[in-house]
Parts: structure tokens; C-alpha cells; sequence
């Protein structure tokens, strides 16, 4: 067994903390490029404009990309091998929010009760996923999100003889309701099989995929440019301001499900598509 | 075409707009989002005055991430509007002229604005480094214990933001859309 001290984690956390939501990918970026030089509407192509210069001024490390620094969620690749040392791993994971969210001059923005409502001053707790994998490392990615594309997120359980079709309709449906909510363009998480908690779990994991990047299966790969192009004909545009780019990429991540279901999950980005990664 | 607007409005200043109108502002904005409103519905509703007079006033959707040292203000883009919905026809009975936020409002708010006069803007969603820059003044002026959700006075110069709803009925988020949907 190798030794991990969680103090380890602490550190790793506040800095991914900070570094997601300063500093954007050059994914995204590209996307944005993209987005700039082939969108069709000079008001939709002023936003790519503005978001260009917004992650560079949040790039030079004094304003965060979006004052909406979200929910810190992580996602953990746990080494089977791995022997946890030194504290709890969940005060560990907290610790590191508190002190990134902090240092970071980052917005406190969780409540501690759904209905009554405290804010609890330190963006704690964390959204914490674990998967144990084979190995004697810790591979940890953070996505801060935030809530305005959450709340336009959708779970519906389709049923087998729904078929293609019917998440190509489920999925740009909501897509088409969110509208300008949720800050298009915007990227689509889509999840497919699995049970009704695993399929919302799925469409999380897909927005950690670098954006563009297809699924390694072409059938999944087919349908997500499908799903894009569908997307992206209505006309809701960055913003919704209308236009040609309403989503930046769609990826879709599926997993065996019963015979009697096909569950189907969509989960909204924003364009501020943020992660940070360390491994341990 | 771009209009330069001075805050706090007239009502023939809102008639000028048109949706889809860029304007960039200058002057005083109020910065208030959920649990603010929920606070001046609460007065409202108990006859009690309001801690800062808002005839006029511009409100803007948004709470901040914290300044850092020698900042004004941290990171500052809008907040979903639609969730202020059910306190915007009230708050433009006040005498609200304008709100600034993102995303699309409900059907009694854009009777409302047309009611009272009133406008509703949007700004660039997920651009808050770069809104936090035209905003050159910030001071908490009502419920410090809200944390990023206190009400501030802001004084901006040429804060970008694009005219959704106007007073005449028109909604750029719909006519937007339509012009750019492609039928299948």
C-alpha cells in the first residue's frame, strides 16, 4: 500500500480551486475563436468578443471568470492501493474548498439547508464523486458549477421504444426551454442508461471531457454532432441573442441499463466550461 | 447602435429604448438579486419603507465575488433574471425603471414593464471580470448580513449591456430566435 498523507489533498484542492476558476482552457478558448470568426449574428459574435477578453483579464489572476465561482464538485480516481493517512479524506477535500474559496477571493455561494437557507460563509461542502480504480494513485479533477446552468438541467426515463429519436428530442428540447437562462452558448452534458441516479451522475461526467473531444465509440461520436447541429438550428444563438452558435459541444456518456428503461439525463454548462486536474 | 444612458432614468429616457439597442450606462446602479428581494417584498408587504429609495433607480441582477485589496468590486457578471420574476412587477409599481440581469422574464414582468414604463437589459453572462472593470464605486447600502447577496450602490461608466425588453412589448430573446432558427 503506498501512504497518502491528506494533507496532500488539501493543498491540491485549493489550488485546483483558484486555477479552474481563473484560468480557462485552451479548449474552451478555441471555441470561443471558433465561435468569433464563423457566428453568424454581429451581436452573437460581439459575446465571443467579450468572453475572449473576459478570460484574459481573469487569466492575469485578479478577477475570477465568472462571479458565480460554484458548487466545487470533485471527482476522485482513488488507486486501489492507496492508503489514506493522516486525517479524514472528506475534512481533507472541505479544507481545501474552505481555504481555495478563500485565498481565491472566490464567492460563497452554498447554503447549508435547502429551505432555510444560511449561507455557510466558506463555499463548503464540497460535491464529492468516488471511484475506486486499479493503481496506488489519486487522480483528482475539481469543476466549479455554477447554479444558473444547473437549474436548467433535466432527468427524464425514456422508455426503449423512445430510441434514438427520442433523446435527440429530449435533449434539444430542454436545451430549446433553457433558452438564455443558462448562459449559451453553452456546453451539453448528456447521459444515457444506468439508473434514474446514475444517467444525472453520467451527464455530469460528460462536461469533464475536453470540449470537441468525440466519444471513443463513432455510433456516440455520430450522435453527438447530430445533437449539436440540432442544437444549434434553434437559433437561440450566444447569450439568446439568436444566432447560429447555441452550444459550443455536446458529449454524451452511457452506460449499460435494464431492459425495461433507458433513462436520460441532460446537464447544462455555461461557456465558462471550468476544471482543474492533479494527480497524487 | 449604441446609446449612452445615465442612471437613475427618465420615463422618456426608457422610451428611447428599443430592443435590441446596445447601451452602455453610466451613473448609479443598485446591485440586488434573490434574497434581497425577498426582503423589499417583505417591507412591502408590511407597509414598511424600504432602506434606499429606488424611484428611478436601476437595479442590476448580480452578487459579486469578494474584492481583493485596492479592488472595488470582484468579479460582477448578471444573475439569472427569471428567478426575480415574482418581485419585478411590484418593485416597477415603486417606480423601478430598469433592470439589467440574464436570461429571459416572465409574462407579468414584460406586461409590467410596458404597465410602468420600464426596460429590461441584458448583460454578457459569464463576462464578470470584464463588467467588474466599468464598475468604478461600491457600497453596501442595505443587508450587509446577506454576504454577496447585499444591496450595493454601484456607480458605473459605460457598463455594456443590450436591450431585451422594451416598453413597447418587444422581446429581442424572441424576435432573436425566430430570425435565426433554421426549419427543419
Amino acid at each position: 500500500m503506498r501512504k497518502v498523507n491528506v494533507a496532500l489533498l488539501v493543498d491540491a484542492v485549493a489550488d485546483m480551486c483558484v486555477e479552474a476558476n481563473y484560468h480557462l482552457g485552451s479548449d474552451v478558448l478555441e471555441t470561443f475563436r471558433h465561435g468569433l470568426e464563423e457566428e453568424v449574428s454581429t451581436v452573437g459574435k460581439e459575446v465571443f468578443r467579450q468572453l475572449l477578453e473576459n478570460a484574459y483579464i481573469a487569466d492575469e489572476g485578479e478577477f475570477p471568470l465568472c462571479q458565480d465561482t460554484g458548487f466545487a464538485i470533485l471527482f476522485v480516481e482513488l488507486g486501489q492501493e492507496v492508503s489514506l493517512v493522516g486525517g479524514d479524506f472528506k475534512d481533507a477535500v472541505n479544507e481545501g474548498v474552505r481555504r481555495g474559496y478563500s485565498e481565491g477571493y472566490l464567492r460563497k455561494s452554498i447554503v447549508r439547508d435547502p429551505l432555510r437557507r444560511n449561507n455557510t460563509g466558506d463555499n463548503t461542502p464540497a460535491v464529492i464523486h468516488i471511484d475506486i480504480v486499479p493503481g496506488d494513485r489519486i487522480r483528482l479533477i475539481l469543476t466549479p458549477k455554477g447554479g444558473g446552468s444547473e437549474n436548467m438541467s433535466a432527468v427524464r426515463m425514456l422508455t426503449p421504444a423512445d430510441g434514438r429519436r427520442g433523446i435527440v428530442d429530449f435533449v434539444v428540447d430542454t436545451v430549446s426551454k433553457a433558452g438564455s437562462n443558462p448562459c449559451p452558448p453553452v456546453v451539453v452534458g448528456v447521459g444515457v442508461g444506468g439508473t434514474f441516479e446514475k444517467v444525472a451522475y453520467l451527464a455530469k461526467k460528460a462536461l469533464l471531457r475536453p470540449l470537441r473531444q468525440p466519444h471513443p465509440d463513432p455510433f456516440y461520436a455520430a450522435l453527438e454532432e447530430e445533437l449539436l447541429q440540432e442544437i444549434n438550428k434553434t437559433g437561440i444563438g450566444p447569450q439568446g441573442f439568436g444566432g447560429s452558435f447555441t452550444a459550443l459541444a455536446v458529449h454524451v456518456e452511457v452506460f449499460p441499463c435494464h431492459i425495461a428503461t433507458m433513462p436520460a439525463a441532460v446537464n447544462l454548462n455555461c461557456h465558462s466550461s471550468r476544471h482543474a486536474e492533479r494527480i497524487i | 447602435m449604441t446609446k449612452r444612458i445615465r442612471a437613475p432614468l427618465t420615463d422618456s429616457d426608457v422610451m428611447e429604448l428599443k430592443s435590441g439597442d446596445n447601451v452602455l450606462f453610466s451613473g448609479v446602479v443598485y446591485a440586488a438579486r434573490d434574497a434581497a428581494h425577498q426582503k423589499l417584498a417583505d417591507l412591502l408587504e408590511a407597509r414598511e419603507q424600504w432602506p434606499v429609495d429606488l424611484k428611478g433607480q436601476v437595479i442590476y441582477y448580480v452578487g459579486p465575488s469578494p474584492a481583493r485589496p485596492g479592488k472595488v468590486i470582484g468579479s460582477a457578471g448578471p444573475t439569472t433574471s427569471g428567478r426575480m420574476d415574482a418581485y419585478t412587477p411590484s418593485m416597477l409599481a415603486q417606480g423601478v425603471k430598469a433592470l439589467i440581469g440574464k436570461g429571459s422574464r416572465n409574462e407579468s414582468t414584460r406586461r409590467a414593464l410596458q404597465k410602468y414604463k420600464g426596460v429590461y437589459l441584458a448583460a454578457t453572462g459569464g463576462a464578470g471580470a470584464l463588467l467588474a472593470r466599468a464598475i468604478k464605486e461600491s457600497e453596501v447600502v442595505a443587508y450587509p448580513e446577506l454576504g454577496p447577496e447585499a444591496i450595493l450602490r454601484l456607480v458605473v461608466e459605460d457598463f455594456p449591456a443590450v436591450v431585451i425588453n422594451d416598453a413597447y412589448g418587444n422581446d429581442l430573446y424572441e424576435e432573436g430566435r425566430r430570425h435565426y432558427a433554421e426549419r427543419s
